[in-house]
């Protein structure tokens, strides 16, 4: 059991978009996370809503909008033609946009859960000992999240690799540029070609089963070491 | 002039109100002149406001009126707050706050890397050596015991370079045990070192060892300040200590028996005898009588097994909580002490202010 050149331009194209799209996340939900963690504002409903909204949304619905926006028409696609960029959908760059927002939460939240168990304490603490906001940040916050930030790039990278739905609307289906492993099972199967179909269902498996075993191992590990 | 009054003191003023309270009622309404040097306790019963007026001189609670200043530098009034981390202050909190993620080096660097002018190699191994934590600085907070994570945390806050040290009870998260083996490093700490340290304790103990001023908070107010010894001679404190009550005596040892094993104790009119802990001729001690050690007779009582015997004046005469006893206060010289008699003893002895007998002591405590 092999895969075809097909098959692999296909998972080549999923770690890159999977990848792309865990570090954009990670610079844009960081901060998003650290307001969420600290604000009483009563923008944090609303916000936190938005956030979760893929949560339960069905990709067709994100996808849609997302694709509506970022056409000739939408305001986002006027953007990006007034740059000379051309319009998203169907391309690389389409995914990842749309990737971020459904994969927001999958990184918010694990963040935002570390950031919120610190607690007051540290952060005063660091203020007794002459460290502004942004020292606090950098020296006390992050280090002290790091566990939620390793759940956060797990969770996001896996739940990219695993898009199908969303993926069909904005990307469609072009060789090399948005058929990702999801969308080649599907063609796979409509085509007949149930040994392939099986090669790349069984790798999809065990990586996402990988992944969560790793994810629980070193959420075990953590909590007996906070426990010494 | 009244800058010279600010100059080299603290002034605080805060008032702080309940977040719900239709009443006016405050969990802080303050206005206090501390000394800007020695150690300063504040000192009450929980909740009674101290930790709050600690983290109010710390920038970390906003009162709803605030005025500050240590020695003419002012750091809060009506119109400017300056945030926590621009406060000149060094800061232990009441349990751990070590960094988890660093070991007792990295948070003392962490204080070392952030201390105002570049501190002193001086100051850092002076820190290191009156805290004892030389052995310990490779270790993370995990590996520390309660007490040596408080010593290292006591450290950090020194490094800070600090102008002045809050210290929130310290020590209240340890055991007995632990209690003992930090107090001694605080007492150097407070002699050894040029800044006022202001420290939050509910602890008689705690007070009588490592006071030179007390501030006596109860429901948010003041309800007596002065010196150490000033503050525990009055009878009339709103405070109840119960059977903590008694004065505190500052002396030095000006002969120790060593057949007996007993040393003798000099404060400023009178002398006790106390049991020898080894102290050195001359060494600044602290005593304190406890207000049910001491007995009145209106004749010097040879006969009896008391050592230690003062001549004393009724100064005043106090109802106690219990409405069977009474407190009096003592005068011997300049000083005061306070004995705690049944209002039946009181009766028959004939106590009145100005009537002048015979104190007997029963046990004398050496604090430090």
């Amino acid at each position: 059991m092999s895969f075809s050149e097909a098959d692999l331009a296909a998972i080549w194209l999923t770690l890159r978009l999977a990848t792309t799209v865990t570090l954009l996340l990670l610079i844009i939900g960081t901060p998003i996370a650290w307001w969420l963690a600290r604000t009483s504002s009563v923008w944090k409903a609303p916000i936190a809503a938005i956030v979760a909204l893929p949560l339960i949304l069905p990709p067709t619905v994100l996808g849609f909008y997302l694709l509506i926006a970022m056409g000739p028409h939408g305001f986002f696609g006027q953007f990006t033609q007034s740059l000379g960029l051309g319009t998203l959908p169907f391309t690389f760059w389409g995914l990842v946009i749309a990737s971020v927002f459904y994969s927001m939460p999958f990184v918010v939240q694990p963040i935002q859960n570390a950031m919120e168990a610190i607690g007051e304490r540290p952060l005063e603490v660091a203020a007794t000992l002459r460290a502004g906001p942004f020292d606090r940040f950098f020296t006390v916050v992050l280090p002290l999240a790091k566990p939620g930030f390793i759940t956060a790039s797990i969770l996001g990278f896996a739940h990219t690799v695993g898009e199908f739905g969303i993926i069909l609307m904005i990307g469609g289906n072009i060789p090399g540029e948005t058929r990702v492993i999801s969308v080649q099972i599907y063609d796979h199967v409509e085509a007949l070609e149930f040994m392939q179909a099986h090669a790349l269902s069984g790798a999809m498996l065990i990586f996402s089963f990988s992944v969560l075993l790793a994810l629980y191992w070193l959420q075990r590990k953590q909590k007996v070491s906070l426990l010494n | 002039m009244q800058s010279d009054i600010s100059n080299n003191h603290i002034q605080a003023s805060f008032q702080l109100k309940h977040p719900e309270a239709q009443d006016n009622s405050f969990i802080l309404d303050i206005d206090l002149t501390l000394p800007s040097q020695g150690v300063t306790v504040i000192f009450g019963p929980s909740g009674s406001g101290k930790t709050t007026l600690l983290r109010c001189i710390a920038g970390l609670e906003e009162p709803d009126k605030g005025q500050l200043s240590i020695n003419g530098e002012i750091w809060q009034n009506a119109s400017l707050s300056m945030p926590t981390h621009k406060r000149p202050l060094g800061y232990v909190f009441q349990e751990s706050s070590l960094f988890p993620h660093l070991t007792a080096l990295g948070n003392l660097n962490y204080a070392r890397k952030r201390a105002g002018k570049k501190a002193s190699n001086q100051l850092y191994d002076h820190a290191i050596d009156i805290m004892g934590i030389h052995d310990i600085l490779h270790r993370y907070p995990q590996q520390l015991s309660g007490g040596e994570r408080q010593r290292v945390a006591i450290a950090r806050a020194l490094l800070i370079n600090p102008l002045l040290l809050l210290m929130d009870e310290p020590l209240a998260s340890l055991d007995k045990q632990r209690k003992q083996e930090i107090i001694p490093y605080l007492e150097r700490l407070g002699s050894s070192l040029e800044i006022p340290i202001i420290y939050v304790s509910h602890s008689m103990d705690e007070v009588s060892r490592l006071a030179d001023h007390v501030v006596v908070l109860k429901q948010g107010k003041v309800s007596a300040q002065g010196g150490l010894t000033e503050v525990f001679s009055q009878i009339d404190l709103p405070l109840d200590y119960g059977d903590d009550t008694g004065v505190v005596l500052q002396g030095h040892v000006i002969e120790r028996d060593r057949k007996w094993h007993l040393a003798r104790i000099a404060f400023s009119d009178g002398e006790l005898w106390v049991r020898d802990r080894g102290d050195e001729l001359n060494q600044a001690v602290r005593v304190r009588v406890l207000a049910r050690d001491v007995s009145l007779t209106l004749t010097p009582d040879n006969d009896s097994s008391i050592l230690n015997r003062l001549a004393v004046t009724v100064d005043e005469i106090a109802a106690d909580t219990d409405e069977a006893m009474a407190l009096i206060r003592l005068k011997t010289g300049s000083e005061y002490l306070i004995a705690r008699l049944t209002c039946k003893s009181i009766d028959r002895l004939q106590l009145e202010p100005g009537k002048k007998l015979w104190a007997q002591i029963k046990s004398v405590a050496l604090i430090s």
